[in-house]
This record gives structure tokens, sequence and C-alpha cells, in this order.
């Protein structure tokens, strides 16, 4: 029996969102928009070589410069230890973060950080940064994922032991770890096959390409409060990571959320905020830090390239008998790619039997590999998604019916070992067979690919505060930034609980100092578990004000139920009161027993797995090699849409990223391992006029773990582009893409074989 | 190194500021004017966050220098609004939607206020060209174009 969708007042409107009006007007307030008195402005030094031993840093001309407060480099910094620090959705490894953040020994990549001046201004502070002298000792260098892998290829670590081989070999190597898993028995697969087609894949390194650029300021003082203003998508996080850098307790360091630009994962680290406060430390003046975007391409992380073997096997009548994965990503420079969720969600949209995954975790010369929107899942469903395609052009079927004989369904154990409850996949496939976009006719040089997409969505430790006012509006306190309208959907399941107009409820985002640690913005979590904590302190609320109408009708608690945002006698039998509202109750709080707060503080589980199934088309320029996107529907299931426009919203932004990904970006890297394309004109996400409108259906199967149903929804929709675009080539030009970006050059070659 | 005196018209109103030489017309918004609606995405000319509108035209704020102000009329996202009430694209982007993180937005504002400045029946097409030189990562664009166009109607009167 499924659970049946909850009925909503307010859940699943399209309200203005509370910070809107702030952001349509320039009010709002950004990482860089803070400024402080006195405030110097900091800028870092990084190092032009792929691969260097740092000899020697002679700052001494750069601190004689006039206008130069302080300089700091890894020497400043206090000793690594070899720990793991919360990262606010997973441990992080502290002495690879200190290094990351500023060079020790080596320099690792072109973009490592290496020094730092503040100066009171930031031309001054660029000036400086010529003069700072650094002996390098220059070491060759290795930038591509499978020759890092090589024997004889240079080596970052000279302590990397690969993990999860046994024995774990005793000569170092680029590969940091190795995993693997699967079930049933893959050759036995294979051989009731009447199908096999194996493949290999590869997808250039991506940056997340937030439009704005990290930025920070710091405010140390001497007496153990110190401040940071940052951009980030999860400022206790940030909190958790600074102190550790920094040998400092968390209550001594407060850290304000700024508005954020952007963020999609990428923002979920530190780059900037140690150095701003051992700068603003060492000069006794607030500093700011700023990114530029070459910055943020050469020394914030991109996700990893990747190279994807994909081997599946099926039977005429479509049963996938057999599928095998092996993946290498590359890492950057320390460890940690996310070769592990792209193993886990490799067959996660089907029931296989039979199947083995096995992945590669590899360093090279290049920036430590951020979180990106369903890290490692995008690249092996551009394998597994396109291999399907093959292999339903091969068996003649439907490739949307392909998959919908093998979908995962409600009790189908995953290969990664969660058993799925209820979950909404197949209803994905069939809106798309029903939409009439699957089956409107296409023009001449012109294909269609379809491809789905997983996630698991996460929920974790979250927070909420709502304080009654004495008027009876009523403020939320959230403990996570707002990236794309989280905002909204706090209020609109406060004013669900407590009965009341969304408009008499404001929010703000509370700092690290003003209420209970909540993990990252990140995982598709915020709307699903803080929204939990805020139903449950919505809850506590009703609560309190019920005790208060009992109290003053004298009559038992159970004798008051809450209705339409005020308290009501239950039942004819408990007595003839008049409605007690919101703001009665408010108004006599003090006689009551002072203020009426809620609270709550949840570790949420139960985050309902997400899935899509994506219908692009495009149409193939075969003298120039370009790909226009002409027409694209996404379908996901939502759980529950709190807010619909904002879930299309993250569907269509998923799109054009993952178009991006699959037509144009990529890093690029010279025979000396310098990026050659640090910004947004070599570097070209998708424009306006790059993209069309993009269809959402939002299917709503619902979470039975959430008040309304609902299921993280942001990240899904990034999982199925590449795919689904490489499918549609690949039926405009009959070949099969193997390698994205599918660029202009990359194509003729393709199409002029 | 003396600073240059620019006397302009930002937002209707006469503002005077010392500039030096290199500095940008986004930086004397930014940290002169204190005007920090208008943002700095890439300072190459390449993402429009920067946009505001010179004497009827978009402008990339980061590829001007404030000195080149003098005398002109400037036109900021802080002037966009009426203090009673807001422009029709910023109401229709807030209705659509059309921001996810809003750091694009300021920009994207500007520029399609200057686009209905000259045309308030623009095709889809036309929308989407104007608007290229403006980034934004989060939305895919879908929703903004519409804002776009219900805008334009609603200065039609349609
Ligand atoms: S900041 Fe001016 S175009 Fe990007
Ligand atoms: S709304 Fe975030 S970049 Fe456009």
């Amino acid at each position: 029996m499924g659970q049946e969708p909850v009925e909503t007042k307010w859940v699943g409107k399209r309200i203005v969102r509370p910070d809107g009006v702030d952001k349509v007007t320039g009010r709002a307030n950004f990482g860089a928009d803070m400024n402080l008195p006195g405030m110097l402005e900091a800028k870092i030094l990084r190092s032009p070589h792929a691969h260097a031993r740092i000899k020697k840093i002679d700052t001494s001309k750069a601190e004689a410069l006039k206008g130069v407060h302080a300089v700091v480099t890894g020497a400043d910094f206090p000793e690594l230890k070899a720990a793991s620090v919360d990262g606010g959705e997973a441990q992080v490894n502290l002495k690879d973060l200190g290094e990351n953040l500023m060079a020790r020994d080596k320099a690792l990549y072109d973009g490592h950080a290496v020094a730092a001046v503040a100066a009171t201004s930031a031309s001054i502070a660029n000036d400086a940064l010529d003069l700072i002298e650094v002996e390098y000792e220059l070491l060759p260098h290795v930038i591509d994922v499978e020759a890092a892998m090589k024997d004889d290829a240079p080596l970052l670590h000279d302590d990397m032991f690969t993990s999860g081989v046994e024995p774990q070999p005793k000569k170092p190597s680029n590969i940091a770890a190795r995993m693997e898993f699967g079930a049933g028995d893959t050759a036995k697969g294979f051989a009731e096959a009447d199908v096999i087609v194996e493949r290999t894949f590869r997808t250039a390194a991506t940056h997340q390409g937030y439009i704005e650029p990290h930025a920070a300021v710091a405010e140390w003082t001497e007496d153990g409060q110190s401040r940071i203003w940052c951009s980030s998508q999860g400022h206790f996080a940030i909190r958790s990571m600074t102190t550790a850098l920094l040998d400092m307790e968390e209550a001594e360091l407060r850290v304000m959320p700024a508005e954020i630009g952007g963020g999609f994962g990428g923002k979920t680290t530190i780059y900037l905020e140690p150095v701003a406060l051992l700068l603003s430390k060492k000069s006794g003046r607030p500093i700011r830090i700023v990114m530029s975007r070459e910055e943020v391409f050469r020394g914030s992380g991109p996700t990893s390239g990747s190279v994807v073997k994909t081997k599946i096997g099926a039977t005429n009548d479509g049963k996938i008998t057999a599928g095998e994965v092996e993946l290498k990503y590359e890492a950057g420079a320390y460890a940690g790619s996310p070769a592990m969720p792209g193993c886990m969600t490799a067959f996660a949209c089907y029931d296989i039997e039979n199947a083995k995954v096995v992945g590669y975790d590899v360093v090279s010369n290049r920036p430590k590999c951020a979180a990106y929107r369903a890290p490692g899942a995008p690249m092996t469903a551009f394998a597994v998604e396109s291999v399907l395609d093959e292999i339903s052009e091969k068996i003649k079927m439907d490739p949307v019916e392909l998959r919908m004989k093998n979908a995962a369904k409600e009790g189908t154990r995953a290969l990664y070992g969660a058993k799925f409850k209820q979950i909404g996949f197949e209803e994905t496939l069939k809106a798309a067979k029903d939409h009439p976009h699957y089956s409107a006719p296409l023009g001449p040089n012109q294909g269609r690919g379809i491809a789905c997409g997983f996630w698991f969505n996460i929920g974790g430790e979250s927070t909420a505060n709502i304080n009654v006012n004495p008027d009876g509006s009523v403020t939320v306190v959230s403990p996570n930034p707002d990236i794309g309208g989280s905002r909204a959907s706090m209020v609109l399941m406060a004013a669900e609980v407590l009965g009341i107009d969304p408009e008499k409820i404001r929010i703000t985002i509370g700092d690290t100092a003003s209420i209970g640690y909540s993990g990252l913005t990140g995982g598709s979590r915020v709307t699903f578990a803080v929204g939990m904590a805020v139903v449950e302190a919505a809850k506590d609320v009703v609560k309190q004000l019920c005790e208060r109408a009992a109290k003053i009708w004298e009559v038992d608690f159970e004798g008051v139920e809450w209705r339409d945002g005020a308290a009501h006698p239950a039942s004819t039998n408990v007595g003839d009161f008049d409605p007690l509202t919101l703001g009665d109750l408010a108004a006599q709080a003090g006689k009551l027993g002072g203020t009426v707060v809620g609270a709550s503080s949840i570790n949420a589980r139960g985050a309902g797995p997400g899935f899509g199934t994506h219908i692009c088309d495009v149409e193939v320029d075969k003298e120039t090699g370009r790909v226009d996107v002409v027409r694209y529907t996404a379908i996901q299931d939502a759980g529950k849409a709190v807010h619909p426009s904002y879930v299309e919203g993250q569907m269509q932004g998923g799109v054009a990223q993952g178009v991006g990904w699959a037509l144009n970006e990529e890093y690029i890297y010279n025979d000396d391992g310098q990026l050659e394309n640090p910004g947004f004109l070599d570097y070209r996400v998708p424009v306006t006029s790059d993209m069309p409108m993009i269809d959402t259906v939002i299917v709503e199967v619902p979470n039975p773990f959430h008040p309304y149903g609902v299921r993280g929804v942001g990240e899904v929709p990034i999982v199925p582009p590449l795919a689904a675009v490489a499918n549609a080539v690949s039926h405009a030009v009959e070949k099969r893409m193997e390698q994205l970006p599918i660029s202009p050059p990359r194509l003729l070659s393709i199409i002029d074989g | 190194m003396s600073k240059i005196h620019v006397t302009t018209s930002v937002n209707g109103e006469e503002v005077e500021y010392l500039c030096e030489a290199q500095q940008t017309m986004l930086d004397v918004l930014r940290d002169e004017l204190g005007l920090t609606g208008t943002k700095e995405g890439c300072s190459t000319g390449d993402c429009g966050a920067c946009s505001v509108i010179v004497d009827g035209d978009v402008v990339c704020s980061c590829l001007m220098l404030g000195a080149e102000a003098e005398g002109r009329n400037v036109e900021t996202i802080e002037g966009l609004a009426a203090p009673d009430h807001l422009h029709p694209v910023q109401k229709q982007f807030l209705e659509h939607a059309a921001l996810q993180c809003g750091f694009c937005t300021p920009g994207f504002l500007v520029a399609a206020k200057a686009l209905l400045d000259r045309n308030q029946n623009p095709t889809e097409t036309e929308i989407r060209y104007w608007l290229a030189g403006n980034l934004c990562r989060c939305t895919g664009y879908d929703k903004i174009v519409r804002a776009v166009q219900d805008a334009a109607a609603e200065m039609r009167g349609a």
C-alpha cells in the first residue's frame, strides 16, 4: 500500500519568496558586499606551476610596500594534524584541507595558494603579490587520470598507499583508493544475454560555475569573539573547518551567513576564511578577500574528469542480465573524488541481478575537486544510459520500454545496499512516454535522446526556531543558507502547521551563535530535513498555544484542538468557548508564562531517493559540428513540491548545467600543466540564446518519511542530461558519442570519421 | 597618484566622486558610492552581473572606467524601482520565480529594462539574444525569459 498524498492548504502554493524584493532591488548582501570600518583588502598568490617544491618564500619586499599590513604563508598556520573534521556532510581530512588552503612543502597544481597579502587597497595587495619571491624547484607533473595511474607516473604524495586493496601496497602511487562491490554472478549473467554492449566513456572536468566568486570578510578579536561573514553552503561547516585549522574553539568564532550566489556543492569547503582570519589577527584590522573569476577556476573545486568503462548484457526481450562498470575519477591534488557515489549510483535506477562496479579515486596535478550537484552520478549515468540506448537500438525496443522493464521499484534492493521504499521512477518513465514531446516528429538533422538519473538525497542534523511575536506575527529562524528559495518552502510549511497566512510569517537565517548546529545546504536536504525541523518547531508552538488555551478555558489539554490558526474546543463536550487565535494567545503571552518559542533539533532520517527521466531533441549542423538543443523535457519525482516554481527551477537549472557539461564545458591544460581557459570567455557555460524553454513535469509519489511527502529535488536533474544530449546527438549523426564535451571540432571529426 | 574628480548622474541624482585613473565604474559604484547591488562575477565583460545603463545603453560596468562617467547618465539596479512600486520586470521576476540565488538578477533586470525601454514587444528570440551577455547558472533561463515576456505584456497594457 502506497502512502497517499497529504491534503494541504499552503504547501504547494507559489508564493513570492520572502527574500524576493531584497534580491530584485539589489539590497541583498552577498559575500563581497560586506564592508567594515578600517577593512583591508587581501589577495592570494598562487602557484604558476603544476607541481613544484617550494624551497623558499621571501616576503620582505612585499611587507615593505607602503599600504601593506600583513603577509601570511603556510608557515604562519598552526601545524597540521592528522585528524578529520566535520565538513557538514562528511568528515574531511584536516591535513589535506589545510595544505589545499595554503601550500606547505609543495605546490600541487597551477593555482595552488602559496601566500596572501593584506593591504589598504586591492591594487596595492596585487602589487605586493608581485614582490613575493618564491623559489620553486620544478617537478614532473601529471594531469590525465589514466596517466596518473601508471607505474612510472610522477608521484604527488609519497605517503599515498592505495586503500581498499588487500594487502595494501607498500609502494606509493597516485591511486588513493580502489573500491568494488556487486551482486550475483556477472559471468553467468553475460552468458544469458542475447546482446552485449561494451564501451569506454570519457568526461572532462567541469566547474560548478556559480556566478558569485568566493568571498569572505573576517575580523579577529583578541577576546575569543572573532567573526566571519561569508557566502557558503553551510556556515556551521565553515566554523568547524576554520577553527580546526586555526586551533580555536568553535565558540570563539561566529560565522554570519551572507546571501550566496550559487554553490552547487562548490561552496561546501573553505578556500579563504582561515586565511582572512589569520591576516586579520596579524594586521589587527578586518580583512576582505574576494576571488577573481580566474582564481575561482584555478583554485576552487571543479568536479572530476572521468573514464568509465561499461558493459551491459540483455536478452532480446529487454531484460538486463548483467552489468559492469569500472570508473576512474580525478580527485585533483588530494584524495576524495566522488568515485564512491559514482559507483553507488551507476545502476541505481535498475533492478539488475548480476552486477559489479569498480572505482578508482586518483590524484593528479589539478585543483582538488569539490562537490558538484549529485557528485559522481552524472558521469556513470552518461555511460550506463548511453549503453542502454545502444541496447535498445540493437534489440529494436523503445528505449523507455527497455527501462520500464528493468526499473527499480518499491522493494528493489539497490546494488549499493538500500532497499527502496516507495519511489517514483516508473511514474517518471510513464510520464515521459505519455508526454507529447516523446512522440513529436523530428526535423532533418535532428535526434532525440532519453536518459534517466538517480540521487540518494540526504537528511541529517537540522534545527529550527519559531518565535511568536506579541502581535501574533511569527518569525522563523532557519540555520541553513537559502540558495534557491528555501525560505519560501520553510514559510509554507510553518504556515501549514500554524494554520496562518504565510504573509504573517517572516524568516531569517540564523548565524552560528543564534541557532543550533545544522548540516550543509547540500545533498538536496534542506526542504526535506530542515523543513522537517521547521514542522517540528511549529508543532511545538501549536502545543504550547493549546496548553495555554486549555489553561484559560480550564479544561484538559486533550480538550483543545488547533485548527485554522486558532485553538478550538475539540468537541462540544469540552464546553462552549470562542476560538482563541494565535494573535489572542500571543497578546496574553506575558500572563500565560512568557513568550511562545518553538524549537526543534532533529536528525532527519528517511530522505526519499529521487529519480528523473529526461527527453532531449538536438539539431546538428553537419558543416560546423554545432549542436543546438531544440526541445527539452525534464520529468522528476519530487514527492511533494512545496513550492512548485522552485522545484521546476531546480529541474531547469540542472538541465542547463548538464547541457553545458555535455556540449561545451571542459578544463583545458597545456603541456606545462597550466589551465588554459580560466574565464567565462573560454570556459563557455550555456547562455540564454543557447537554450530552449525547458518543459518540466513534476511527478508526486510521496516520501512516506516526510509529513508532506517531500523528497530532495536539487541534484537529480543534473544526472540525466549528459546522456540525454549524447543519445540525441548519436541518433542525429548515427554514431555513438563516447566523449564529452561534444564540442564542434570533436563532433566534426566524428562525423568525418 | 592624484585622483580624478568626476561629476555624473546616478539614478537621476547628481553625484561627485574621486576615483583613481584605473578604477572601474563597477568599483566606483560598489566601493566609493556604496551601491553594492551591481555585482562582480568576472571583471572581464563575460558575465553581465555588473550591467548598468549608461545614456540608455547596457554597459558592463567592469569594462568602463569610473572616470568615463563624467557628464553621463548612469542607471543601476538601485534605481529601478520607484519608492512605492517595483518595475514590472522586477515584479514579474518575483511572480515567475525567475531567480534562485539572485546573484545574476540585478544584471538581468537592468539589461531587461533597457530592452523594454526600446522594445515593448520583443520576440522570445530577441529576448534570448538581448540577454545572451548575462550568465545565470541557476535557472536555465526559462523563467527569466517568461518573466521578461510578461513584463513586456504588462508594459504594453496587454
Ligand atoms: S563582472 Fe562585468 S561582465 Fe562579469
Ligand atoms: S539565479 Fe543564480 S546565477 Fe542566476
